[in-house]
């Protein structure tokens, strides 16, 4: 088994006449928390959404666990992306409707887990990031930062391999934002989860394990961040 | 500490130089706002003499305190470039340090980038220490790890400018030595 659980080789995308990413390669430990660093259109989070299955690229390969993602079709990648990947953004990922503890049930009752079971999983994550006060509350009525929480555990609720990060402290103020990045490295350590945290702000990449940093469509290594 | 190496530096350009050149090239580029008094100008050309870092040319007739052409030796040479490649300990108030790092690897056509891309990353690995100070110690640990986290993130933020600006900063360091 590859020490790797994702990598992209040589990935190339491009949104109309723009080329996004230029050849971008990277390989992420399992269990690492690894950031992606760049200036705004380096291609950080484009390269986040080829590494996850929600891009196809051009040109190059994304694997996962051993497995090609770039030749899945859309049903399998999506698939893949409700059952092994979790998803934190930056705004806008709770359904407004449902209360906090229906959207963290929300990706285990997408794969068909029984109401009363989904339920009972779901219920221990909002206590476990501090929000079992607010499990009937809908998103309109939470902080920032209690919307990311619910986030979150939505997120790592049905044990992803993989957790995808984008900008997950971009709408917070600092402390609320350390709250989280907290929250979600103790979360991702407990479960063994890996962690791919796209950001542009080095105090929240200075929570990851290492760093790549993207520039200009490329993925570029540091010596200290190398892979040993 | 940077002045001599800083010296080195502009010699490494090639050519031999006298001390009165040397001084204007400094004071043009890394001066900000102090001038260089020759008197330390040749007492530290002085030094790297004697230290085999430099050799003088026979003194040349003429007006000035001195007349000699100074040229970098090849253990000079190593030392501005070892000097370079390293990073600098990531603490506050480096922005001298790093400035002339960068300025004096564009004069002698060395990676600035790839030395910004190395310096970022040994910042960004001690905010990594302070950072997992804050998660595990005291409160007066974080506060204390805060303080070092804010300006190291200033640093950082030079770093990010600085390489988003090194083609005209290229550009401007090459019409200076024209």
């Amino acid at each position: 088994m590859s020490e790797f659980i994702l990598e992209a080789r040589d990935v190339h995308r491009a949104f109309g006449q723009t080329q996004a990413l230029r050849g971008a390669s990277i390989a992420v430990r399992r269990g690492e928390i690894l950031s992606i660093m760049g200036p705004s259109g380096s291609g950080k989070s484009t390269l986040l959404h080829c590494l996850a299955g929600i891009y196809t690229p051009n040109q190059g390969e994304v694997w996962f666990d051993g497995a090609r993602v770039d030749k899945l079709g859309e049903t399998k990648r999506t698939e893949l992306r409700r059952d092994a990947f979790g998803f934190v953004f930056q705004f806008g990922q709770l359904v407004p409707e449902l209360t906090a503890l229906d959207n963290v049930a929300l990706p285990l009752l997408l794969a068909k887990q029984p109401r009363r079971q989904a339920y009972a999983q779901a219920a221990p994550w909002l206590e476990r990031l501090g929000l079992e006060e607010h499990g009937d509350h809908r998103s309109g009525e939470l902080s920032g930062g209690q919307a990311q929480r619910v986030a979150l555990a939505r997120a790592l609720v049905h044990k992803p391999r993989v957790l995808f990060a984008d900008e997950p402290t971009g709408a917070l103020d600092t402390l609320t934002g350390e709250a989280v990045m907290d929250l979600l490295v103790t979360a991702a350590r407990e479960e063994g989860t890996t962690v791919v945290l796209v950001t542009h702000d080095a105090r929240v990449a200075a929570y990851a394990d290492r760093e790549v940093i993207v520039r200009d469509g490329r993925a570029i290594t540091t010596p200290s961040s190398a892979v040993a | 500490m940077t002045v001599p190496l800083t010296l080195l530096g502009l010699l490494a350009r090639g050519q031999p130089t006298h001390g009165y050149d040397l001084k204007r090239d400094y004071d043009s580029h890394f001066a900000n706002g102090k001038p260089l008094p020759y008197g330390q100008v040749y007492s530290t050309l002085g030094r790297l003499a004697r230290d085999g870092k430099v050799v003088g040319g026979d003194a040349e007739p003429g007006d000035g305190p001195d007349r000699k052409r100074y040229a970098i030796t090849d253990l000079g040479r190593s030392e501005v470039m070892g000097w370079l490649a390293q990073t600098v300990e990531p603490e506050p108030h480096l922005q001298t340090v790093l400035f002339s790092k960068v300025v004096l690897a564009l004069m002698l056509g060395e990676d600035a980038a790839g030395y910004l891309d190395a310096q970022r990353a040994a910042h960004l690995r001690r905010m990594r220490e302070l950072t997992e100070l804050k998660r595990t110690g005291q409160t007066v640990d974080a506060l204390l790890a805060d303080y070092g986290l804010f300006h190291l993130e200033a640093d950082l933020r030079w770093i990010e400018l600085t390489s988003a600006r090194l083609t005209a900063l290229a550009q401007v360091v090459s019409d200076d030595q024209k």
